[in-house]
C-alpha cells in the first residue's frame, strides 16, 4: 500500500549472507521531510539496510518502498528518487571534483550544458570550488566525503540515504556534513542516516531506530530513548585505587542499579532520583574516608540509552567477539559493552558539546586501568576497542 | 529514449570517463603497449632465426596482432575489478543508468585501447620487416577482424573482472588464461607440429582463426613448415573467426551483465 506520508517504509526486511543473518526482520517508517537516524554497532545491519533501500542489494524477504516505489519491483523509479552517499566515498580518484560531478549528472540523463551547470552549482554549495580542477585522489578524507555527498544530490532527490556520513571525519568535516544535512532537511528532503555516533543522531535525527543483529531493538525520539534509560547518572572520580572498592560498595548500596567503572577511577551509577542519591552518597563516602576527585550528576545521554537497550540482551557483546576484524573501526557501541555490558560514563563534567563526543570507556572494577585517555572526537576513538575488550574479558563476572 | 539508446549513450559517457582515467595513468598505458612490442622483438629475433628468418618476420605479425588484442582482455578485467572494489560500481548502480552501460562502457574504452595497441604494434612490425602488398581494403578488413575479436575477448575479461573477489585475483586470473589461449594456436608456430589433441585445440582456437584470417587478408604467406594445416576452421578462417567473435561476445556479454546485476558485496 503506497503511503504518501512516508518517504521510506520497510516491512520485515530479511537478508542473509551465507549463515549470517544480516537483516532479521527490519521495519522502518520515515515520514516525508524528516530525518531518521539508524543507530547501531558495526555488523548490526545498517549498511545492509541502506543497500537494500538504494536498490544495490535484493532482500531475501520483506518489502521496502522509497518515495512510493517498491525497491524490488521498480528499482529504476527508486534510483531516480534516491541519493546515496556510501560509507566509503565513491569518487573517481583520477577525475577532478568537477568531472566527478559532471559524470554523475550525465548518468542522471542531463545534457552536457545542464550537467556542467549542475556540477558548478554543487561545487559552490559544498565549498569545493578550490578543488574543482584537482584530481580527487589528492583530496583529504573530509573533502572526498563532501564530494561524494554532492554526488548524491545531483538529481536533486527527494530521499537521501547517508551511510555513516561522518565516520573518519575531523570535527570540522563533521560540522560541515551536519550543516549540509540540515540544509537538505530545510529544503524538504527526507533523510535516512546511519551512524555509530549517538551524538550525531541526537543532533540531526527527528527519530531514532536502534538496530542490533539485524533487528530494530528500540525506536523513538532521542528524548524518548533517554527517558527509557531512567534518571540522572551519578559519577564520581576516585583517584586512589585503594578507595575504589569501598566507593563501589557505597554506590551499589543505592540500588537497584549496578555501578560501572570507567577509566582513571571513574565510577558511575544510574539513579532513579539523582539529587536524592547525591545527598545520600556524599556523606557516606566521606564517612568511609574516600577521597573524591570529581562528582557529576548528568542526564542520561543517547549513549547510555543505546548501551542499556542493546546491552540488556547481551547481543552487542557477543557480536564484538564474533567479528574481531570489524572491531578495528568500532565506535562507542562496540567497546563499552564488551568491557562492562552496561552503561558507564567517562564524560564527567558538562555533557559533550556539538563539536565532539566525549568517548565513553567502561572498564570493570579491578581490571587493569586502560592506558588510553578519553580524547574527544569519534574519529580518534576508532583505535581502541581491542584494548578495552581485553580488559573486559578479565572481569567477565562483572556482567 | 529507448532502452538500447539509453544504454549506448550512458556507455559512451562511462567510456569517456575510462579513457580520461587511462590518459591520467600513463604508466598502465605504456605497460599495455610494451607487452606486444616485447613479443614482437622476442619472436622476431630470438625465435625468428630458427623459424624462417626474414620470411618469418613478415608472417609473424598476424599472430602478434591476435595475441596483443587478446591480452587486452586483462585490462578489462582489472579495470572493472578496480571500479567494483573502490565503490564506484556502487555509485553507478545507484544511478538510473541501464545495468549494461557500465560494462559496455568499459569494453568500448578497451576497444579504443586495442586500436592504439594495434597501431603501435603495426608500426613496430613495419620496423622489423612486416610487409603487406594486399589491396588497402583487405588490409583494413584484416584489422577490423582483429578489432572485432578484441571486443569479444574484452567481454571475457569483463566476466572475470566482475567475478573476482578482489583486484589481485582479477589481475592474476585475468592474465593467466591468456598464455595457453594465445600459445596453443597457430599465432606463432604450426599446429601440425603439435601432438594430436593439442593440434586439434590449436586448429579450432579462435586466436588461430583470427591470426590466419588476418594473414590471408594481409597477403602474408607462411614460411616452409609453418603452415596452419588444413582443418576446416583453418580453411574457413575468416568466417570461423567471425563466428567465434559473435558467439563469444553474445555468451560473455550475457554472463558479464548478469554478474553485474547480481553483485551483492556486503
Amino acid at each position: 500500500m503506497p503511503d504518501q506520508s512516508h518517504a521510506i517504509t520497510a516491512e520485515g526486511l530479511t537478508r542473509s549472507f551465507g549463515d549470517r543473518r544480516a537483516l532479521d526482520g527490519v521495519d522502518l517508517a520515515v515520514p516525508t521531510g524528516t530525518v531518521l537516524g539508524l543507530l547501531g554497532p558495526n555488523g548490526a545491519g545498517k549498511t545492509t539496510t541502506v543497500r537494500v533501500l538504494a536498490t544495490l542489494l535484493l532482500p531475501d524477504g520483506g518489502t521496502a518502498r522509497v518515495a512510493g516505489h517498491d525497491v524490488v519491483r521498480e528499482p529504476d523509479a527508486v534510483r531516480r528518487r534516491i541519493g546515496l552517499s556510501g560509507q566509503y566515498a565513491a569518487v573517481d580518484e583520477k577525475l577532478t571534483g568537477r568531472e566527478n560531478l559532471y559524470l554523475v549528472a550525465r548518468l542522471y540523463g542531463m545534457r552536457r550544458a545542464a550537467a556542467r551547470r549542475r556540477a558548478d552549482e554543487l561545487l559552490a554549495r559544498f565549498r569545493l570550488e578550490e578543488f574543482a580542477d584537482r584530481p580527487s585522489g589528492s583530496f583529504s578524507g573530509g573533502t572526498r566525503r563532501r564530494l561524494d555527498l554532492a554526488g548524491a544530490l545531483v538529481a536533486p532527490p527527494p530521499v537521501v540515504v547517508l551511510d555513516e556520513p561522518t565516520t573518519g571525519l575531523d570535527p570540522r568535516g563533521r560540522a560541515d556534513t551536519w550543516e549540509s544535512v540540515r540544509e537538505l532537511v530545510a529544503e524538504g528532503t527526507t533523510v535516512l542516516l546511519t551512524t555509530q555516533y549517538l551524538e550525531e543522531a541526537d543532533q540531526l535525527a527527528d527519530a531514532v531506530c536502534v538496530i542490533d543483529r539485524g533487528r530494530v531493538v528500540a525506536r523513538g525520539t532521542a528524548a524518548e530513548l533517554k527517558a527509557r534509560v531512567g534518571g540522572e547518572r551519578l559519577s564520581v572520580v576516585v583517584p586512589d585505587p585503594d578507595h575504589r572498592v569501598t566507593a563501589h560498595a557505597v554506590l551499589a548500596a543505592l540500588g537497584p542499579h549496578t555501578p560501572e567503572a570507567g577509566e582513571r577511577g571513574l565510577l558511575s551509577v544510574a539513579t532513579d532520583d539523582g539529587p536524592a542519591a547525591l545527598e545520600q552518597v556524599l556523606p557516606r563516602l566521606r564517612a568511609a574516608g574516600v577521597a573524591l576527585g570529581e562528582v557529576t550528576l548528568a542526564p542520561p545521554t543517547l549513549d547510555d540509552a543505546f548501551l542499556a537497550l542493546t546491552g540488556r540482551t547481551g547481543t552487542v557483546a557477543e557480536q564484538a567477539d564474533e567479528s574481531t576484524e570489524a572491531a578495528g573501526d568500532g565506535g562507542p557501541g562496540r567497546d563499552a559493552p564488551a568491557s562492562g555490558g552496561a552503561p558507564s560514563a567517562a564524560g564527567a563534567g558538562p555533557r559533550p558539546a556539538p563539536s565532539g563526543t566525549a568517548p565513553r570507556h567502561a572498564a570493570p572494577v579491578g581490571a587493569p586501568p586502560p592506558t588510553t585517555n578519553g580524547t574527544p572526537g569519534p574519529g580518534r576513538h576508532a583505535h581502541r576497542p581491542r584494548r578495552s575488550r581485553a580488559a573486559g574479558r578479565g572481569a567477565g563476572d562483572q556482567r | 529514449m529507448t532502452a538500447l539508446a539509453l544504454a549506448g549513450r550512458d556507455a559512451g559517457i562511462i567510456a569517456w570517463r575510462n579513457l580520461l582515467n587511462l590518459g591520467r595513468t600513463p604508466g598502465s598505458v605504456i605497460a599495455a603497449l610494451v607487452q606486444p612490442l616485447m613479443f614482437v622483438l622476442l619472436l622476431a629475433y630470438v625465435f625468428g632465426g630458427s623459424l624462417g628468418g626474414d620470411d618469418y618476420r613478415v608472417y609473424l605479425m598476424g599472430g602478434i596482432f591476435a595475441q596483443a588484442v587478446t591480452f587486452n582482455a586483462a585490462f578489462t578485467a582489472l579495470g572493472l575489478a578496480n571500479d567494483m572494489h573502490k565503490g564506484l560500481v556502487d555509485r553507478f548502480r545507484s544511478l538510473p543508468t541501464p545495468r549494461s552501460s557500465v560494462v559496455l562502457g568499459r569494453t568500448l574504452s578497451d576497444l579504443t585501447m586495442s586500436t592504439v595497441t594495434l597501431t603501435v604494434t603495426a608500426l613496430c612490425g613495419l620496423l622489423v620487416g612486416w610487409r603487406t602488398d594486399a589491396p588497402a581494403h583487405h588490409v583494413l578488413l584484416g584489422f577490423v577482424v582483429i578489432l572485432l575479436f578484441a571486443f569479444a575477448m574484452s567481454w571475457v575479461g569483463a566476466t572475470i573482472g566482475l567475478t573476482a573477489r578482489s583486484v589481485e585475483v582479477a589481475q592474476s586470473a585475468g592474465l593467466i588464461w591468456l598464455f595457453p589461449v594465445t600459445f596453443v594456436s597457430s599465432a606463432f608456430v604450426s599446429p601440425t607440429a603439435m601432438p594430436g589433441p593439442l593440434r586439434t585445440v590449436a586448429e579450432w582456437n579462435p586466436v588461430s582463426a583470427t591470426a590466419t584470417a588476418a594473414r590471408r587478408l594481409f597477403g602474408n604467406v607462411p614460411p616452409a613448415g609453418l603452415g596452419p594445416g588444413d582443418a576446416w576452421p583453418v580453411r574457413n578462417a575468416l568466417p570461423y573467426s567471425l563466428l567465434c567473435t559473435a558467439v563469444i561476445t553474445a555468451v560473455f556479454m550475457a554472463l558479464a551483465v548478469r554478474r553485474y546485476r547480481r553483485i551483492t558485496r556486503g
